[in-house]
Protein backbone atom coordinates (compact mmCIF):
# COMPACT_ATOMS: atom_id res chain seq x y z
CA UNK A 1 0.00 0.00 0.00
CA UNK A 2 1.35 3.43 -0.88
CA UNK A 3 1.94 5.82 2.00
CA UNK A 4 -0.42 8.72 1.32
CA UNK A 5 0.82 10.74 4.29
CA UNK A 6 -1.14 13.83 5.24
CA UNK A 7 -3.13 13.67 1.98
CA UNK A 8 -4.76 10.30 2.76
CA UNK A 9 -8.22 11.85 3.23
CA UNK A 10 -8.08 13.71 -0.10
CA UNK A 11 -6.85 10.71 -2.10
CA UNK A 12 -8.96 8.01 -0.46
CA UNK A 13 -12.00 10.30 -0.41
CA UNK A 14 -11.61 10.96 -4.14
CA UNK A 15 -11.32 7.28 -4.98
CA UNK A 16 -14.23 6.31 -2.70
CA UNK A 17 -16.53 9.01 -4.07
CA UNK A 18 -15.49 8.53 -7.71
CA UNK A 19 -15.77 4.75 -7.73
CA UNK A 20 -19.03 4.78 -5.75
CA UNK A 21 -20.62 7.22 -8.22
CA UNK A 22 -19.39 5.15 -11.19
CA UNK A 23 -20.79 1.97 -9.63
CA UNK A 24 -24.17 3.61 -8.94
CA UNK A 25 -24.34 4.90 -12.54
CA UNK A 26 -23.52 1.52 -14.08
CA UNK A 27 -25.91 -0.43 -11.82
CA UNK A 28 -28.74 2.08 -12.36
CA UNK A 29 -28.35 2.02 -16.15
CA UNK A 30 -28.20 -1.78 -16.34
CA UNK A 31 -31.22 -2.25 -14.03
CA UNK A 32 -33.23 0.37 -15.94
CA UNK A 33 -32.41 -1.36 -19.23
CA UNK A 34 -33.42 -4.77 -17.85
CA UNK A 35 -36.72 -3.35 -16.56
CA UNK A 36 -37.46 -1.67 -19.92
CA UNK A 37 -36.70 -4.89 -21.82
CA UNK A 38 -38.95 -7.00 -19.56
CA UNK A 39 -41.79 -4.47 -19.78
CA UNK A 40 -41.61 -4.35 -23.57
CA UNK A 41 -41.54 -8.15 -23.78
CA UNK A 42 -44.58 -8.28 -21.51
CA UNK A 43 -46.53 -5.78 -23.63
CA UNK A 44 -45.54 -7.47 -26.90
CA UNK A 45 -46.40 -10.90 -25.42
CA UNK A 46 -49.86 -9.71 -24.35
CA UNK A 47 -50.38 -8.14 -27.78
CA UNK A 48 -49.36 -11.34 -29.60
CA UNK A 49 -51.74 -13.31 -27.37
CA UNK A 50 -54.64 -11.10 -28.44
CA UNK A 51 -53.90 -11.53 -32.18
CA UNK B 1 -23.52 0.19 -45.85
CA UNK B 2 -24.46 3.62 -44.56
CA UNK B 3 -24.17 4.90 -41.00
CA UNK B 4 -27.77 6.10 -41.30
CA UNK B 5 -29.00 2.49 -41.39
CA UNK B 6 -28.40 2.41 -37.63
CA UNK B 7 -30.96 5.17 -37.25
CA UNK B 8 -33.44 2.34 -37.65
CA UNK B 9 -34.27 1.29 -34.04
CA UNK B 10 -34.46 -2.43 -34.88
CA UNK B 11 -31.05 -2.40 -36.58
CA UNK B 12 -29.62 -0.29 -33.77
CA UNK B 13 -30.85 -2.74 -31.11
CA UNK B 14 -29.44 -5.69 -33.01
CA UNK B 15 -26.04 -4.10 -33.71
CA UNK B 16 -25.58 -2.46 -30.30
CA UNK B 17 -26.48 -5.71 -28.51
CA UNK B 18 -23.47 -7.33 -30.12
CA UNK B 19 -20.91 -4.61 -29.39
CA UNK B 20 -21.92 -3.50 -25.86
CA UNK B 21 -20.23 -6.48 -24.11
CA UNK B 22 -16.93 -5.71 -25.89
CA UNK B 23 -16.99 -2.05 -24.91
CA UNK B 24 -17.99 -2.95 -21.33
CA UNK B 25 -15.20 -5.53 -21.01
CA UNK B 26 -12.65 -3.11 -22.49
CA UNK B 27 -13.81 -0.36 -20.11
CA UNK B 28 -13.49 -2.61 -17.05
CA UNK B 29 -10.03 -3.77 -18.11
CA UNK B 30 -8.58 -0.33 -18.95
CA UNK B 31 -10.07 1.40 -15.89
CA UNK B 32 -8.87 -1.37 -13.56
CA UNK B 33 -5.34 -1.36 -15.01
CA UNK B 34 -5.16 2.45 -15.22
CA UNK B 35 -6.30 3.00 -11.63
CA UNK B 36 -4.18 0.16 -10.21
CA UNK B 37 -1.10 1.40 -12.08
CA UNK B 38 -1.73 4.99 -11.09
CA UNK B 39 -2.57 4.32 -7.45
CA UNK B 40 -0.06 1.61 -6.56
CA UNK B 41 2.83 1.88 -9.02
CA UNK B 42 3.49 5.59 -9.52
CA UNK B 43 5.58 7.84 -7.23
CA UNK B 44 4.40 10.95 -5.44
CA UNK B 45 4.74 14.25 -7.27
CA UNK B 46 7.54 16.49 -5.98
CA UNK B 47 5.09 19.39 -5.51
CA UNK B 48 1.69 17.80 -4.97
CA UNK B 49 2.75 14.71 -3.04
CA UNK B 50 0.33 11.77 -3.12
CA UNK B 51 -2.60 13.96 -4.24
CA UNK B 52 -1.34 13.47 -7.80
CA UNK B 53 -3.07 10.07 -7.68
CA UNK B 54 -6.41 11.89 -7.93
CA UNK B 55 -5.52 12.76 -11.55
CA UNK B 56 -6.47 9.23 -12.71
CA UNK B 57 -10.11 9.87 -11.81
CA UNK B 58 -10.37 13.64 -12.08
CA UNK B 59 -9.01 14.18 -15.60
CA UNK B 60 -10.83 11.27 -17.35
CA UNK B 61 -14.12 12.24 -15.68
CA UNK B 62 -13.65 15.89 -16.70
CA UNK B 63 -12.82 14.88 -20.26
CA UNK B 64 -15.97 12.77 -20.52
CA UNK B 65 -18.10 15.44 -18.80
CA UNK B 66 -17.18 17.98 -21.49
CA UNK B 67 -17.19 15.65 -24.49
CA UNK B 68 -20.47 13.99 -23.52
CA UNK B 69 -22.08 17.39 -24.06
CA UNK B 70 -20.49 17.65 -27.51
CA UNK B 71 -21.75 14.17 -28.36
CA UNK B 72 -25.21 15.32 -27.25
CA UNK B 73 -24.83 18.41 -29.43
CA UNK B 74 -23.99 16.34 -32.53
CA UNK B 75 -26.87 13.93 -31.82
CA UNK B 76 -29.23 16.87 -31.26
CA UNK B 77 -28.21 18.48 -34.55
CA UNK B 78 -28.81 15.17 -36.35
CA UNK B 79 -32.28 15.07 -34.78
CA UNK B 80 -33.06 18.65 -35.78
CA UNK B 81 -31.81 18.21 -39.35
CA UNK B 82 -32.71 14.60 -40.20
CA UNK B 83 -35.36 13.75 -37.57
CA UNK B 84 -33.80 10.40 -36.62
CA UNK B 85 -35.37 9.37 -33.32
CA UNK B 86 -32.42 7.21 -32.30
CA UNK B 87 -30.11 10.23 -32.32
CA UNK B 88 -32.44 12.20 -30.04
CA UNK B 89 -32.65 9.22 -27.69
CA UNK B 90 -28.86 8.80 -27.74
CA UNK B 91 -28.52 12.44 -26.64
CA UNK B 92 -31.02 11.81 -23.84
CA UNK B 93 -29.14 8.65 -22.79
CA UNK B 94 -25.82 10.53 -22.54
CA UNK B 95 -27.10 13.18 -20.11
CA UNK B 96 -27.14 11.12 -16.87
CA UNK B 97 -23.61 9.94 -17.67
CA UNK B 98 -22.57 13.57 -18.12
CA UNK B 99 -24.15 14.46 -14.77
CA UNK B 100 -22.21 11.76 -12.93
CA UNK B 101 -18.93 12.60 -14.68
CA UNK B 102 -19.35 16.31 -13.89
CA UNK B 103 -20.13 15.43 -10.27
CA UNK B 104 -17.04 13.21 -10.01
CA UNK B 105 -14.95 16.04 -11.46
CA UNK B 106 -16.34 18.59 -9.01
CA UNK B 107 -15.98 16.32 -5.95
CA UNK B 108 -12.47 15.06 -6.75
CA UNK B 109 -11.49 18.61 -7.71
CA UNK B 110 -12.67 19.95 -4.34
CA UNK B 111 -10.86 17.18 -2.46
CA UNK B 112 -7.71 17.89 -4.48
CA UNK B 113 -8.06 21.66 -4.23
CA UNK B 114 -8.37 21.82 -0.44
CA UNK B 115 -4.83 20.64 0.40
CA UNK B 116 -3.25 22.29 -2.67
CA UNK B 117 -5.01 25.67 -2.78
CA UNK B 118 -6.23 25.83 0.82
CA UNK B 119 -9.89 25.92 -0.25
CA UNK B 120 -12.55 23.45 -1.36
CA UNK B 121 -13.99 25.86 -3.87
CA UNK B 122 -13.10 29.11 -5.63
CA UNK B 123 -15.06 31.11 -8.21
CA UNK B 124 -12.30 30.32 -10.67
CA UNK B 125 -13.24 30.41 -14.41
CA UNK B 126 -12.81 26.68 -14.94
CA UNK B 127 -14.54 25.63 -11.72
CA UNK B 128 -17.40 28.03 -12.28
CA UNK B 129 -17.94 27.01 -15.90
CA UNK B 130 -17.95 23.37 -14.79
CA UNK B 131 -20.58 24.10 -12.16
CA UNK B 132 -22.72 25.84 -14.81
CA UNK B 133 -22.23 22.84 -17.12
CA UNK B 134 -23.49 20.61 -14.28
CA UNK B 135 -26.58 22.80 -13.91
CA UNK B 136 -27.16 22.61 -17.68
CA UNK B 137 -27.04 18.81 -17.49
CA UNK B 138 -29.67 18.86 -14.71
CA UNK B 139 -31.81 21.28 -16.70
CA UNK B 140 -31.51 19.12 -19.83
CA UNK B 141 -32.72 15.99 -17.97
CA UNK B 142 -35.51 17.95 -16.27
CA UNK B 143 -36.69 19.37 -19.61
CA UNK B 144 -36.91 15.89 -21.16
CA UNK B 145 -38.94 14.71 -18.15
CA UNK B 146 -41.23 17.74 -18.12
CA UNK B 147 -42.63 17.48 -21.67
CA UNK B 148 -45.07 14.71 -22.59
CA UNK B 149 -44.74 14.91 -26.37
CA UNK B 150 -41.41 13.18 -27.17
CA UNK B 151 -40.80 15.09 -30.42
CA UNK B 152 -41.40 18.46 -28.75
CA UNK B 153 -39.13 17.39 -25.88
CA UNK B 154 -36.41 16.39 -28.36
CA UNK B 155 -36.75 19.75 -30.18
CA UNK B 156 -36.53 21.86 -27.02
CA UNK B 157 -33.74 19.86 -25.41
CA UNK B 158 -31.76 20.14 -28.68
CA UNK B 159 -32.02 23.92 -28.47
CA UNK B 160 -30.96 23.82 -24.82
CA UNK B 161 -28.04 21.61 -25.81
CA UNK B 162 -26.86 24.20 -28.34
CA UNK B 163 -27.02 26.97 -25.73
CA UNK B 164 -25.21 24.84 -23.15
CA UNK B 165 -22.41 24.13 -25.61
CA UNK B 166 -21.06 27.59 -24.83
CA UNK B 167 -20.36 26.44 -21.27
CA UNK B 168 -18.95 23.11 -22.43
CA UNK B 169 -16.46 25.07 -24.57
CA UNK B 170 -15.75 27.42 -21.65
CA UNK B 171 -15.15 24.44 -19.33
CA UNK B 172 -12.50 23.21 -21.74
CA UNK B 173 -10.84 26.51 -22.60
CA UNK B 174 -11.53 28.69 -19.55
CA UNK B 175 -7.95 28.26 -18.37
CA UNK B 176 -6.80 29.86 -21.63
CA UNK B 177 -9.33 32.72 -21.65
CA UNK B 178 -8.49 33.97 -18.14
CA UNK B 179 -5.23 33.83 -16.27
CA UNK B 180 -6.45 34.85 -12.85
CA UNK B 181 -7.87 31.43 -11.90
CA UNK B 182 -6.42 28.94 -9.43
CA UNK B 183 -6.77 25.99 -11.80
CA UNK B 184 -3.67 25.15 -13.80
CA UNK B 185 -3.60 24.78 -17.59
CA UNK B 186 -4.88 21.71 -19.41
CA UNK B 187 -3.17 18.47 -18.37
CA UNK B 188 -3.60 17.05 -21.85
CA UNK B 189 -3.51 18.83 -25.17
CA UNK B 190 -3.23 17.94 -28.83
CA UNK B 191 -0.20 20.17 -29.32
CA UNK B 192 3.33 18.97 -28.66
CA UNK B 193 3.61 20.54 -25.23
CA UNK B 194 3.31 17.95 -22.52
CA UNK B 195 2.29 19.06 -19.04
CA UNK B 196 2.37 15.68 -17.31
CA UNK B 197 5.51 13.54 -16.82
CA UNK B 198 5.57 10.14 -18.55
CA UNK B 199 5.40 8.24 -15.28
CA UNK B 200 1.97 9.78 -14.63
CA UNK B 201 0.96 10.17 -18.28
CA UNK B 202 0.93 6.47 -19.24
CA UNK B 203 -1.48 5.22 -16.54
CA UNK B 204 -3.53 8.37 -17.14
CA UNK B 205 -3.94 7.40 -20.81
CA UNK B 206 -5.05 3.91 -19.73
CA UNK B 207 -7.64 5.38 -17.40
CA UNK B 208 -8.87 7.84 -20.05
CA UNK B 209 -9.23 5.00 -22.58
CA UNK B 210 -11.27 3.07 -20.01
CA UNK B 211 -13.55 6.03 -19.34
CA UNK B 212 -14.11 6.59 -23.08
CA UNK B 213 -15.03 2.90 -23.56
CA UNK B 214 -17.31 3.07 -20.50
CA UNK B 215 -19.02 6.15 -21.91
CA UNK B 216 -19.67 4.43 -25.26
CA UNK B 217 -20.98 1.28 -23.54
CA UNK B 218 -23.29 3.28 -21.25
CA UNK B 219 -24.62 5.47 -24.08
CA UNK B 220 -25.43 2.34 -26.08
CA UNK B 221 -27.16 0.73 -23.08
CA UNK B 222 -29.03 3.96 -22.32
CA UNK B 223 -30.14 4.38 -25.93
CA UNK B 224 -31.40 0.78 -26.00
CA UNK B 225 -33.38 1.53 -22.82
CA UNK B 226 -34.91 4.70 -24.29
CA UNK B 227 -35.88 2.91 -27.53
CA UNK B 228 -37.63 0.17 -25.53
CA UNK B 229 -39.45 2.66 -23.31
CA UNK B 230 -40.57 4.61 -26.40
CA UNK B 231 -41.75 1.42 -28.14
CA UNK B 232 -43.66 0.27 -25.04
CA UNK B 233 -45.36 3.67 -24.74
CA UNK B 234 -46.31 3.60 -28.44
CA UNK B 235 -47.81 0.11 -28.15
CA UNK B 236 -49.82 1.04 -25.05
CA UNK B 237 -51.05 4.24 -26.72
CA UNK B 238 -52.12 2.25 -29.80
CA UNK B 239 -54.06 -0.23 -27.61
CA UNK B 240 -55.83 2.59 -25.80
CA UNK B 241 -56.56 4.47 -29.02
Amino acid sequence: MPDLGKYAFAVLGSYAAGLALLAILVIWMVLRNTAARKRLEQIEGARDGQN
Amino acid sequence: MSLWEYANPVKFLSFSGKIVPWFAAGAALFIAVGLYWGYFLTPDDYKQGSTVKIIYLHVPAALIAINAWFMMLVASLIWLIRRHHVSALAARAAAPIGIVMTLITLITGALWGQPMWGTWWAWDPRLTSFLILFLFYLGYVALWAAIDNPDTAADLTSVLCMVGSIFAVMSRYAVLFWNQGLHQGASLSLDKEKNVADVFYQPLLMSITGFVLLFVALVLIGTRTEIRIRRASALLARERG
